[in-house]
């Protein structure tokens, strides 16, 4: 009696796991077929293109294994924009978040302007890079800019800034910087905002009494979990630069400032090389695969006080 | 160790004053604490003598020379903040360390990397390090010198926070509320361990709380405060036994002082509830007072003792505390005022139904209407 009854409740609570299973994933699925639609698909259809000889507008196609990993090595466009790409992210990391913690750390004090400084150092980052680039554009021509002008009255020849092969990339460097500072420093402000004011109040009686001190002992490394992060989304945001090269110097002059993300553009869709332009992507991935990993393992374990 | 005296201190917040014409004189070691509802001005007190606040008018001094123009490090004060205050990127050795590496380090030895260029810098760093550990020997948390303020427990970082401020030898301990983020028991404890912190040290403790219990078990002296003044100074058996005011009457003590509304009667004597209690204040006849009566003075009777005077109540409700009990009574004739009194608990009178609560009149404390006390008014000899 006792034995069949404990065996139907037993069968009562497997049906009701089951249940609960199927709700689970009932609810998951919508979230997950997008996933796969949008992004996984793409991803998977991407790396096999990569392996194949297609070109926009063929009928049919070979796979060819490594063959356009092989041709992307021997390419000196491709190693020339990627080598460029580094240069880019070398320049653009260490200024970008160097500045927006300085101008954190200035906004953060003011108090009646503080509003005011917010919105001024985060309008770049609202506003739109293509426009702004056409801004920058006319702001660098060598005749009609007023930064030439500027340089003129100190004695400075003019620069042609984005004919100048020396000069183009760290340019568009520095164009890329004034668009993310203003980020950063949002969110240096919000890991400012998070540090205890008893902290400091503490230091002060230990005897961090200037500016030096109280940053070193205190502001910086209660920064740190911010300051990773920063550091890994600047990064990723430096190595996808296109907007500024496409329209202002369409990677001129002489190669100079060709970047990874404006030479796949330019394989896949000026000369059609769609199976080409998926193999650099599939490189380009990988590379942005580290940045991701570095901000998951490190940011996540390392740098959380607790 | 130093004598600290504050003259005239007051402080306000643009239009509001939270601290008005303090003085204080707290002698070379001794145990004073600021006790007060949230609100009183006892933090923003103790953050003034700290320097982490600047008064808007009078002056600090720590022994006997003024300390307003130095800062918080420069005035060899130490404080033990409420929330601790660790730096949680730092092992608690750290911790501790960094007031004297702050204290006997260059800027340029302090600074990353460029430190380790610095000769001089291992051999403080190996004093500096076994003054730590002696503290942490003496606070028995040697074995948590590697941890950081995360792993530790609340107790731990206590401890922690307390050697932080002893490693630097300072002339006075400031504490604001320490005790107040512990869970019961180990407050109890702790309260011990600072008593006797103090008596090993010597140094002067200003300690800040809201809890009468810790003012009144640890302090040499107590200065309760109310909306930015100091209702009276003393020691915890004068704030007890002869509370300046109705305020300090009600605030030190627990259960809490029974408070009758009285009237002044024709000849002398103080009318409670219908019944003349023998007590002559000195002031006219219908004056409004308050008839502060603490717990302990009151003892339920079936027939009042002679000279004794006595209210007829009815009990409500009984409250075991082990060793005694709390009997809580409604007066008769004083609607809704219940009168709480202490008796042991092994007490033989029948505790139901209506009782006689007898007191001596010496035991009243007498309150005028704007709450002062009515004997300190009154010539020596007054009643009591």
């Amino acid at each position: 009696m006792t034995a069949v009854a404990l065996d139907a409740a037993l069968r009562a609570s497997r049906r009701r796991e089951r249940l609960e299973k199927l709700t689970g994933m009932g609810f998951a699925f919508p979230a997950t077929l997008l996933l796969v639609l949008t992004s996984l698909a793409p991803l998977v259809v991407l790396i096999v293109m990569s392996f194949t000889d297609y070109d926009l507008g063929n009928l049919g196609f070979k796979f060819i294994g490594l063959g356009n990993f092989a041709k992307a090595m021997g390419d000196s466009v491709f190693r020339r924009s990627l080598w460029n790409t580094f240069i880019y992210v070398a320049i653009v990391l260490p200024l970008a978040v160097g500045l927006g913690l300085v101008v954190a750390i200035l906004v953060y004090g003011r108090k009646r302007t503080r509003a005011f400084y917010e919105i001024v150092y985060f309008l770049p980052v609202t506003s739109t890079l293509i426009a702004m680039a056409t801004v920058w554009s006319f702001l660098l021509h060598p005749k009609l800019g007023p930064i030439n002008a500027l340089l003129g009255l100190v004695g400075v020849q003019p620069r042609a800034f984005l004919s100048d092969p020396a000069l183009a990339l760290p340019t568009l460097a520095v164009i890329g910087i004034w668009h993310l500072v203003g980020f950063n420093m949002v969110l240096f402000l919000a890991g400012l905002t998070a540090i205890p004011k008893d902290l400091y109040e503490a230091a002060a009686i230990d005897g961090c009494a200037n500016p030096v001190d109280r940053f070193l002992k205190i502001t910086w490394p209660m920064l740190g979990p911010t300051t990773m992060f920063v550091i890994v989304t600047t990064s990723i945001t430096a190595f996808k630069v296109f907007d500024t090269v496409a329209v202002m110097t369409h990677g001129g002059p002489m190669g100079s400032s060709e970047v990874l993300l404006y030479s796949i553009y330019l394989e896949g869709f000026q000369y059609f090389h769609t199976a080409y332009a998926a193999a650099l992507t599939v490189v380009f991935l990988a590379f942005l695969l580290v940045f991701s990993a570095i901000q998951a393992f490190v940011l996540d374990r390392r740098t959380h006080y607790g | 160790m130093a004598s600290v005296t504050l003259k005239g201190i007051a402080k306000s917040f643009g239009t509001t004053e939270v601290l008005s014409n303090i003085d204080l004189d707290i002698a070379d070691g001794e145990f004073i604490t600021l006790v007060g509802a949230s609100g009183c001005g006892k933090s923003t007190l103790i953050r003034i003598i700290a320097g982490l606040e600047p008064q808007s008018a009078g002056s600090v001094e720590v022994a006997g020379r003024p300390v307003d123009h130095l800062r918080p490090h420069e005035r060899r004060v130490a404080m033990v903040f409420q929330s601790y205050a660790l730096y949680p990127h730092m092992s608690v050795a750290a911790n501790i360390a960094l007031p004297l590496t702050m204290q006997r380090l260059s800027l340029f030895e302090r600074l990353p990397l460029v430190k380790y260029v610095s000769t001089r810098r291992p051999r403080v760093m190996r004093e500096i390090m076994h003054e730590v550990d002696s503290v942490a020997a003496q606070l028995q948390i040697q074995p948590l010198l590697a941890r950081r303020p995360a792993q530790l427990s609340g107790g731990q970082r206590q401890r922690v926070a307390l050697g932080r401020a002893m490693v630097r030898h300072p002339d006075v301990f400031l504490m604001d509320e320490p005790l107040s983020n512990l869970d019961a028991r180990l407050r109890v404890h702790m309260r011990s361990e600072l008593a006797e912190l103090h008596a090993r040290l010597g140094s002067t403790f200003i300690y800040v709380t809201h809890d009468q219990v810790e003012a009144m078990t640890m302090s040499d002296r107590v200065a309760m405060m109310d909306a930015g003044r100091i209702l009276q100074l003393g020691t915890p058996s004068e704030l007890y036994a002869r509370p300046a005011n109705l305020e300090v009457a009600q605030f030190i003590g627990s259960p809490a002082i029974n408070v009758l509304p009285g009237e002044v009667a024709d000849g002398n004597g103080i009318v409670v509830a219908g019944s003349t209690l023998p007590i002559a204040t000195g002031l006219p006849a219908r004056s409004r007072v308050s008839v502060g009566l603490r717990p302990e003075s009151i003892a339920p009777r079936a027939n009042a003792t002679a000279g004794d005077a006595s209210l007829r109540a009815h009990l409500r409700r009984v409250e075991n505390l082990g060793a005694e009990l709390v009997l809580h009574c409604v007066v008769d004739g004083l609607d809704g005022v219940v009168v709480a009194c202490r008796v042991p608990a092994d007490q033989d009178t029948p505790l139901n139904g209506a009782l006689e609560l007898s007191f001596s009149p010496r035991a009243c404390h007498v309150f005028d209407a704007e709450g002062v006390r009515v004997a300190d008014r009154a010539a020596p000899g007054g009643a009591r």
